[in-house]
């Protein structure tokens, strides 16, 4: 017997003839572009560290976002204080879910704009719908690369002229607006509660702050119920368009949850008498 | 003896046989007969302030400033040739910001002005250039407290509890060493400048000037580098005012009347 381990498990040399090592060495580098290194240059193939939903409502004086502190490797709990909703200028908030590594990238590059708008030390000149446009194009470009930040964002803030703006933007560089949004789970779990409340902007008109921030509560329960990437522990991003105000409260705990066995709770599974 | 600089200020790099070199030298000059820009040292910050010589009565009130920055922390003020002055912060910002890439943190005061006295003084070296017409002043906070540098033609940089720069430099520096430096607080330190300002730009009265202020404070500001807000930018101006009456009354109590018609403002 052969005892070099490289040869274990292989067909018998005598039988199919010699090992075809190029199997064993194969990349996924493209050959036909010759002044690539000889080295393996993969792009992300998959997000690792990542953050689960974001989600945001608008209502009748702005808009009300959140997203939890949870940073899952894997289904581990790798990070559970992470804040995924970060301020970039005092005109708007990002909440951003997917890959972690590409969020603090991001966080990198909204801090260099942030730097550039200050060097105009008398005007803010940068608005939240140029942020969303900004990472649109950011996205796009890295998509077009093959190499894309895997990530979905939900920008929220104030324009030019102070009107609301709410946007979503993912890793193919597609940006959308609507009066309910989310990332990743959300869009399963929590749009279709959120569209109960508000299905067009008429009805955001209508819906007000204190309805929106209950929505968004209950929204991350159901989410922190049946979503096993998702945490008990969030940030709450109010904007207030009349007083022009952002807020981010941090570390907000999931309330009145009811963990008993299914069977004893109402409305679950067969309803009981 | 003034022979002796012929033929050796035509060229940068150049000494002249007593070991000089005149193309810094007549830089310096440059900034010798511009506006007048100070930095304080204070307890809790950094204070700049210049004197902007209003050049046309066309030109927009309050439109062109002067007192720019670098990053986040950090601020400059300078006298000389502006677009010199222009060329000389992108640099500072594109330090700053290389800086920020790589180390993921704010740039410190000491690294970027050793960064940036490098780059005054390449510009001395080379027959292609010329030296910077300017006397810069950069402040900033960083996680060592504050700091206050001067950068100079030469590429030479010091650091300052109180610096001035540009005309009145020699008034003001004696002015910021009466000063309780750097025991002084920001708020108190804006007043001052405003007051240092205004008394040095009596020589050159006959040209209409613009006070810029802007500070840097862990208190006041957050350490951030910000234009000293309205209100109190005219409360400064207003003590400057009467302090310069307060000075001219008793010039003129003890005797000379010279300048007794000139506090209309």
């Amino acid at each position: 017997m052969n005892h070099d381990p490289f040869h274990w498990g292989r067909p018998s040399q005598g039988t199919y003839g010699d090992y075809n090592y190029n199997i064993a060495h194969a990349s996924n580098v493209d050959k036909s572009n010759k002044s690539n290194s000889e080295f393996p240059k993969m792009h992300t193939q998959q997000p690792m560290i990542t953050g689960t939903s974001v989600i945001a409502i608008k209502y009748n004086d702005g808009i009300v976002m959140a997203a939890d502190n949870m940073g899952s490797y894997g289904s581990l709990l790798k990070l559970d204080d992470l804040q995924r909703i970060i301020p970039v200028g005092s005109n708007s908030v990002v909440g951003i879910s997917g890959d972690i590594s590409d969020f603090q990238y991001l966080e990198r590059l909204l801090d260099d704009l942030e730097v550039e708008d200050s060097y105009d030390m008398e005007n803010e000149n940068l608005k939240a719908n140029h942020l969303s446009e900004y990472l649109t194009r950011v996205m796009y470009n890295r998509r077009s690369k093959m190499n894309p930040l895997w990530n979905a964002i939900i920008v929220a803030g104030f324009d030019d002229n102070d009107e609301l703006v709410l946007k979503h933007v993912d890793l193919l560089g597609v940006a959308y607006s609507s009066p309910t949004l989310a990332t990743g789970f959300g869009n399963h779990l929590a749009i279709p509660l959120l569209r109960q409340k508000v299905e067009t902007e008429d009805d955001a008109a209508k819906l007000t702050k204190e309805e929106a921030i209950k929505t968004i509560k209950d929204c991350m329960k159901v989410l922190f119920y049946r979503d096993a990437r998702s945490w008990d522990k969030y940030s709450l991003c109010v904007i207030e368009k009349s007083t022009k105000s952002i807020k981010i409260e941090k570390d907000v705990k999931v309330e009145g949850m009811k963990w008993d066995f299914a069977q004893h709770i109402t409305g679950y599974g067969i309803p009981q008498q | 003896m003034t022979s002796i600089g012929t033929g050796y200020d035509l060229s940068n790099s150049v000494f002249s046989p007593d070991g000089r070199n005149f193309q810094v030298e007549y830089a310096s000059k440059a900034v010798e007969n511009a506006g007048t820009s100070i930095g304080i040292k204070c307890k809790d910050g950094i204070v700049l302030a210049t004197e902007k010589i209003i050049a046309s009565k066309l030109l927009a009130p309050g439109k062109n400033k002067k007192i720019q920055t670098i990053d986040r922390h950090v601020g400059v003020v300078y006298s000389g040739l502006i677009p010199d002055g222009r060329h000389f912060v992108n640099r500072g910002r594109d330090e700053a910001q290389s800086f920020k890439s790589l180390y993921k943190e704010p740039m410190g005061l000491e690294g970027l002005i050793s960064r940036l006295g490098y780059f005054v003084q390449a510009y001395t070296c080379y027959n292609s250039v010329r030296p910077f017409g300017i006397n810069a002043i950069v402040g900033g906070i960083d996680d060592s407290g504050s700091h206050l540098y001067m950068v100079e033609p030469s590429g030479v940089y010091w650091g300052y509890m109180g610096a001035a720069t540009g005309k009145g430099r020699q008034a003001a520096k004696a002015e910021l060493e009466k000063l309780d430096l750097p025991n002084i607080s920001c708020k108190d330190a804006v007043k001052e400048a405003a007051r240092i300002i205004h008394l040095v730009h009596e020589d050159n009265k006959d040209k209409d000037y613009e006070l810029e202020i802007s500070w840097i404070s862990k208190e006041e500001t957050n350490g951030i580098h910000k234009f000293v807000p309205n209100d109190l930018l005219e409360e400064a101006k207003k003590y400057a005012e009467e302090e310069a009456e307060g000075r001219n009354d008793s010039d003129s109590a003890s005797g000379s009347d010279s300048d007794s018609d000139e506090d209309m403002e």
